[in-house]
């Protein structure tokens, strides 16, 4: 997958999991749970809304690679 | 006859506002359904019927805002309270009850003539039970339900399933259980009631079952495809709850501040809180979550949250004294054991809504209902049982990053338990000095209640259940 799909995918869960951060103008170095606050709950469903949307499996494993959103993007990308 | 009241949703709540009718005049209800949604400063609270029967009259316009324990509805009980027959005879259906005594025709207040002219109901019709055989509200009302329990259309009343039918779903005539509520999502969203899987009570089609299925369209036999495809934006917009005005989440955070500064004031004011504060291994419990999770799909994982509800539960079901409600002087231990779940809103604030049961719940159910909880928590949609039910409130901060977290009591409970971080820690033990993950629980508890003494074997109950992961 590109990483053009893969931001795409990424901001629209986003936006799902949390509808106030303004992902027109997201700092893709932002940290999920710090910055975006998300909590894990949130952080379950980004990852099951972007496995939804793309296929791509986030195991538990791999979380320590994905606490940005551009470390998200990357990782989707790379998998997808 | 019943009157359907504005509920007292929470120890803080004096009024609330209508907000919508889930139902109309002449609606069938049964005792859990949804009337009403109500908005109190928290969130708009779904309301269920407490009685079953006819709704004869809504007291109250969407809008209105009104004292607890104000009636909002008139809801009668249909004559026939037994299993009620398929099609009674249509011809004259009110006249059949009402004779049976030669009635001298009782006198007739002018509001119950206005009722029984607005129901309906010929008043020459109908016995009087009040003095001299004078009619009341009541007769009325029965009459009507008698009217409407034989008049209506099979579809628009349900008396059928009534009867103990344990089929699923689709009913005979094709009717589907459902709520007024699912309903009508479902014909917002354009979705076919039938074809939803119910998982509600004898399989009846709740809310979330309708917003489920319109989210995940059947994509499931086509998932791998989509790999290839761009991604379809379409997944994310459409079932996300519509978000308010800027004005009016402004305003809402400001009333949920207020309430809860009140609450939380007379909290501090009228319980005498104590406090404890105990580190907990979580080395066997992460692992075991790990693992378990290694093997499943996202949508099946736990987080660490669900295992420390669970044993905070079975360790309340083991010292009551933490359990329960404080009311009129006394302490009232419950034996179901209600968690309350602190959840944090996003635009600022917090509401505790309860996970009933929790220490009956598998912990697959456990963790599937925090999430759904917390999904309508922050969407704005609880229900009445939720907010008021809870018997012991959980606050886990750990996501926040803070060690530790000492709660204020939410009245009329009795105690609280705080979760910090999960962190890893050097752990001394049998001599020897290793790393191990753990967190540190605390309880907040009433000193009219209990003791440290009790608090704290709480607090190390709690421990010992998270060291036999596999037993929650």
């Amino acid at each position: 997958m590109t990483e053009q799909e893969a931001r795409a995918a990424v901001y629209a869960a986003i936006h799902l999991v949390a509808p106030d951060v303004d992902t027109d103008d997201l700092d893709e170095g932002a940290r999920l749970r710090q910055d975006l606050e998300l909590d894990s709950l949130d952080f379950l469903r980004l990852i099951e809304t972007i496995h939804e949307a793309t296929g791509v499996d986030t195991p538990e494993r791999d979380y320590a690679a994905v606490t940005t959103v551009s470390g998200l993007i990357a990782y989707i990308a790379g998998n997808g | 006859m019943g009157e359907f009241l504005m509920p007292a949703l929470g120890a803080d709540m004096e009024q609330g506002r209508v907000v919508e009718w889930l139902v109309k005049p002449g609606d069938y209800v049964h005792r859990g359904d949804m009337v009403a949604v109500v908005d109190t400063e928290k969130a708009d609270i779904e309301v269920e019927s407490f009685e079953e029967g006819v709704v004869a009259e809504l007291l109250v316009e969407v809008g209105a805002t009104v004292p607890v324990g104000a009636p909002l509805a008139r809801i009668t009980q249909t004559p026939a309270a037994g299993p009620e027959p398929a099609a009674p005879a249509p011809a004259e259906p009110a006249p059949a009850i009402a004779r049976e005594a030669p009635a001298p025709p009782g006198f007739v207040s002018p509001p119950v003539r206005q009722l029984a002219h607005r129901l309906g109901v010929d008043t020459d019709t109908v016995r009087g039970t009040g003095k001299h055989g004078a009619l009341t509200r009541a007769d009325v009302e029965q009459a009507a339900a008698a009217l409407s329990a034989a008049a209506q259309p099979p579809d628009r009343h349900p008396p059928a399933t009534r009867t103990p039918v344990p089929t699923a779903a689709p009913s005979a005539g094709g009717r589907v259980r459902s709520s007024p509520r699912a309903r009508r999502v479902a014909e917002n969203l354009g979705v076919d009631l039938a074809a939803v899987p119910g998982t509600g009570t004898e399989g009846a089609v709740t809310e979330a079952d309708v917003r489920r299925f319109a989210a995940a369209p059947p994509a499931r036999e086509t998932a791998p495809e989509t790999v290839a495809e761009p991604v379809s934006p379409p997944t994310a917009a459409p079932t996300a709850a519509p978000v308010a005005a800027p004005t009016d989440a402004a305003e809402r955070a400001a009333g949920l501040r207020r309430a809860i500064g009140s609450l939380m004031g007379r909290s501090k004011k009228t319980i005498p809180h104590y406090y404890l504060s105990t580190t907990l291994d979580l080395r066997a419990a992460l692992a075991w979550m790990e693992l378990r999770n290694t093997a499943r799909p996202v949508a099946e994982r736990l987080v660490p949250t669900a295992l420390l509800l669970k044993a905070t539960a079975l360790a309340a079901r083991d010292v009551p004294e933490v359990n329960g409600f404080f009311t009129e002087g006394s302490f009232q231990p419950s034996t179901a054991v209600h968690l309350g779940v602190a959840v944090a809103l996003r635009q600022g604030g917090l509401v505790a809504p309860a996970l009933h049961d929790a220490d009956t719940l598998p912990l697959e159910a456990v963790m599937s209902q925090l999430r759904d909880l917390v999904s309508r928590a922050r969407g704005g949609r609880l229900q009445r049982a939720e907010m008021a039910d809870p018997t012991l409130t959980v606050t886990n901060l750990g996501d926040l990053g803070v060690e530790s977290v000492f709660g204020v009591i939410y009245p009329p409970q009795v105690a609280l338990v705080g979760f910090g971080r999960v962190r890893e820690e050097p752990w001394a033990r049998n001599g020897l000095l290793g790393v191990r993950p753990a967190i540190t629980a605390t309880l907040s508890a009433d000193h009219r209640v209990s003791d440290g003494l009790r608090g704290g074997r709480f607090l190390a109950r709690i421990d010992e259940l998270l060291q036999k992961p596999e037993e929650l």
